[in-house]
């Protein structure tokens, strides 16, 4: 039932072709704030934050063969339990921001979790729909809680219990969090990258490459969609987490369904079949949409004109296509 | 007593009798064909034993415990497995990893996150093992939707043969296949599963593979057991040949 | 006592939309297994050109008029459908289901801004016929006559579907199609032309379902995604692909919200998405739905 075969047969990475090239891109992320001016170092790490999102959204895409499309909740349940605990536990710690975000994701993930996946491909993916639109009204609902469209304001945090010089918060955000982001970031592509090679990976890929041969070779399906769906929200609400500091502000806008459309949109841009994929998707779109929102009001209808070409044209997305291209090359050469 | 017997197994669709109150045996290392024409309901009684379908009544019993209840992945820890007729493998994974895949859920293995599977040469070593017995270790890293039809044929066996299971059933193992390839790969399987003293059950259409490769055939037709008996006997049957060839036949 | 059928009228006018938009939806996978989730925005979109129709471009005409145009919400959805269904959705028949959903998630978003693109960002209401009608006695209490309009409509609509599908030739080859699409091929049925015709009349119904409720209620941006949120938990409740699920869903959901918004005004979306869920983990495929 299948369908976009990769034309070259899948390559056992050694530890070396991976250190090729990245290497050389974590020593350029790693000097962006020396090189480039504030506002495009958070620029920057706006994207790497939507990335470490999109990671988390692709490993039930990419690698279990589910669709969501209600990342929104966790993302925006991340950022929330970041404000909460700000306005109510009076936190200042990054470290507890993501500890606690961890803890609320995860139980927000478990319960949304649990009842999506009993079903499969269109129930599925309707359900997180409407689960996160649920969590969304809420937020509205809720006012005096969640600050209704107002939102909720959140300050500078302490990164590694230093308190932020109370000088320029822009050089504070393109530096100090900047280098929080990254750190961050490397840690989750790394753990990410560990998981989904892992023995548990294989199993996540075999159900969605056959649902009814993976229950025949003995794997649980249900039980390992759940903890793949865990794993998903727990990585988005930590983007979450990042994020709120970074914008200063959380409101519903966090949870909306539109939001969700964004996360899906990065990674069919990068090519959800790769499992770098999300990260080039989550920023170039980053670039792309500081453009068109500039440019147009209307950009969410350019985004879907894009995601409705992309879906014809290039479905394996700007890593996959790139991937072919290479591939057609080095076979023209050796011929 | 039986490896694994059935207890007036059914299984309704509507009207129809798919399966009418079966009681199918089978002993320890046996090899049994299992044939009958198109709706006789071998499939069926395959899907019920091997768990895919739910029985609308009866009982199946294996090794001396009730699995009439127990879900899929129970009955493959009790040494249950089997292939398709129709081809299930996951395509966009490596032939290699089809059956490493086996492996590691055999094992118990797939429930770790935090270890490379590239890591774990036994498991790696054990596939290229099975693959070089399948003749599809020249394939091993082509993705298993690329492959000849009769290779995948092989390597849906194969799959099934990983989980080191003690009855294996195989559902029309040579079917869509063509003629001269078939006896080659019942070849492969016979051999493999007759060294490893498996228990197996083949439902084939084609008599000469059946004829050739079976201690034990049993014929169903419309949902009941017809007959069960050497191939000779069952050769020499002439209510088989009315119901699983026609009348008419000469 | 008065306060009740109130309350029912309330619950059977939800009922009736919610039966449109869900029927839709429900029509069009069971006879193609797509889901369209740009299928609230068709319901929108119907509201928003009746809206414009009886209140802008003709209004000031006589109700008699203003009357017939109220359906063109649902002609223009229809047309959208037509459209939509032979070119951006028929080269992913034959692709995983993920890819439909993409296709119909990104037409979700071009709708939504070409909505706004032609609205605007602010309400949109056409009351006349609304006020006009005016509202009869029930008890102590008034309520609005047009809502009984709509809640005819609704049934009609429902019986009249009914009628189409299980006494009509057209219904017979639609439902040939559905169960089975390979033997109905083989057996000299148009496939493709049975998909647009059905993914018109779905288009129609959620058009019609936004016509209707517009002289009642404003159209506005989001009520595209609020709807297809809503439709859903219908199908869930009711089965997908399964006209009289969706119509004992709508009845349920309408009944329940009613309920709800008296009583927890607050909880409204979450005690239907409680249902819903507590039917899903009880019955999988819905009250009525099929298992395929």
């Amino acid at each position: 039932m299948s369908t976009i075969a990769l034309s070259a047969p899948a390559l056992r990475r050694s530890p070396v072709r991976i250190a090729v090239w990245a290497v050389p891109i974590a020593v350029i992320l790693a000097v962006v704030p020396w090189v480039m001016d504030s506002y495009r170092t958070i620029q920057l790490a706006y994207g790497l934050i939507f990335a470490i999102a999109g990671l988390g959204f692709n490993i039930l895409l990419g690698y279990t063969g589910l669709l969501s499309f209600g990342h929104a909740a966790y993302f925006g349940a991340g950022a929330y339990t970041v404000a909460f605990m700000v306005k109510y536990l009076h936190v200042q710690s990054m470290e507890l921001f993501l500890l606690g975000t961890i803890a609320a994701t995860l139980l927000v993930t478990a319960l949304f979790g649990y009842v999506c996946v009993r079903y499969t491909r269109i129930f599925f993916s309707i359900l997180t729909l409407a689960l996160s639109q649920v969590l969304w009204s809420l937020a509205f609902k809720f006012f005096w809680v969640t600050g209704g469209t107002d939102g909720l304001r959140v300050p500078t945090p302490k990164l590694l219990g230093v308190v932020a010089e109370s000088e320029d918060k822009i050089h504070f955000l393109s530096h100090a969090y900047y280098y929080y982001v990254l750190v961050v970031f490397v840690v989750a592509v790394g753990v990410m990258w560990l998981i989904v090679h892992s023995p548990f990976g294989k199993a996540l890929q075999a159900i969605r490459d056959n649902e009814t041969r993976a229950r025949f070779v003995g794997i649980r399906i249900r039980r390992y969609r759940f903890v793949a769906f865990l794993v998903s929200g727990v990585f988005t609400g930590i983007a979450g987490a990042l994020w709120v500091p970074l914008n200063g502000l959380v409101t519903p806008d966090a949870l909306v369904w539109t939001f969700s459309g964004e996360i899906v949109f990065m990674s069919v841009l990068g090519g959800f079949r790769n499992f770098t994929g999300p990260i080039v998707g989550a920023v170039v779109y980053n670039y792309l949409k500081d453009f068109a929102v500039g440019f147009t009001v209307y950009w969410q209808s350019l985004m879907g004109v894009v995601l409705v070409v992309l879906v014809l044209t290039l479905p394996t997305g700007i890593v996959g296509t790139a991937k072919l291209l290479v591939a057609t090359a080095r076979r023209r050469r050796s011929q | 007593m039986s490896y694994l017997e059935t207890q007036k197994l059914m299984k309704y669709f509507g009207d129809t009798h798919a399966v009418d109150k079966v009681d199918f045996q089978i002993g320890e290392g046996e090899v049994v064909a299992l044939i009958g024409s198109n709706g006789a309901g071998k499939t069926s009684l395959v899907n019920l034993i091997s768990g895919l379908l739910t029985p609308d009544s009866g009982q199946i019993i294996f090794r001396g415990q009730d699995v009439t209840k127990q879900p899929v992945q129970d009955r493959i820890k009790a040494g249950i497995a089997r292939s398709f007729q129709i081809v299930n493998l996951f395509d966009e994974l490596t032939v290699v990893d089809n059956v490493a895949l086996s492996i590691f859920a055999r094992e118990g293995k797939t429930r770790w996150f935090f270890k490379l599977a590239d890591h774990d040469h036994g498991v790696w070593d054990e596939a290229h093992e099975i693959l070089r017995r399948f003749g599809l270790d020249t394939k091993a890293d082509q993705l298993a939707g690329g492959i000849a039809q009769g290779e995948r044929k092989l390597l849906d066996v194969a799959v099934a043969y990983a989980l080191k299971p003690r009855l294996l059933f195989l559902d029309e193992p040579t079917s869509g296949v063509s003629t001269r390839e078939k006896a080659p790969i019942m070849d492969v399987i016979t051999s493999i599963v007759r060294s490893q003293k498996i228990t197996a059950v083949v439902i084939e259409h084609d008599m000469d593979i059946i004829f050739k490769y079976s201690e034990r055939i049993v014929v169903m037709h419309q949902g009941s057991i017809l007959a069960s008996g050497s191939p000779e006997e069952i050769r020499a049957n002439e209510s088989v040949k009315d119901a699983v060839f026609g009348p008419t036949h000469a | 006592m008065d306060i009740l059928v109130i309350h029912l009228f309330n619950a059977l006018l939800y009922t009736s939309v919610l039966f449109l938009i869900a029927g839709g939806l429900s029509l069009i996978y069971g006879v193609m297994r797509i889901v369209n989730l740009a299928h609230g925005s068709l319901f929108a979109l119907g509201a928003f050109v009746t809206a414009s129709a009886v209140g802008q471009w003709f209004a000031g005409s006589t109700s008699a008029a203003l009357y017939l145009l109220i359906p063109t919400g649902a002609f223009a959805a229809a047309a959208i459908g037509a459209a939509l269904e032979p070119t951006l959705l028929r080269p992913f028949y034959r692709r995983p289901e993920e890819y439909q959903l993409l296709v119909t998630f990104g037409i979700l978003m071009i709708l939504e801004d070409v909505m706004r693109f032609i609205w605007g960002p602010y309400p949109l209401s056409a009351t006349t016929l609304f006020e006009q009608m005016g509202s009869i006695k029930v008890g102590e209490f008034i309520y609005p006559r047009y809502n009984l309009l709509v809640i005819t409509i609704g049934a009609l609509a429902a019986v009249f579907l009914w009628a189409f599908i299980y006494k009509t030739r057209f219904g017979v080859v639609l439902r040939a199609t559905s169960q089975d699409m390979r033997r109905a091929s083989a057996l000299g049925v148009n496939v493709n032309l049975v998909y647009i015709q059905a993914f018109t009349i779905g288009c129609f119904m959620a058009g019609l379902g936004g016509a209707i409720i517009v002289p009642g209620q404003s159209a506005v941006l989001g009520m595209g995604v609020d709807a297809l949120v809503l439709s859903f938990i219908v199908v869930v409740i009711g089965g997908l692909g399964s006209l009289d699920g969706a119509m004992v869903g709508a009845l349920i959901v309408g009944l329940l919200r009613e309920f709800a918004v008296s009583t927890f005004p607050e909880l409204e979306l979450a005690v239907l998405y409680l249902i819903a869920a507590i039917v899903l983990l009880l019955r999988p495929a819905g009250l009525f739905g099929r298992t395929t």
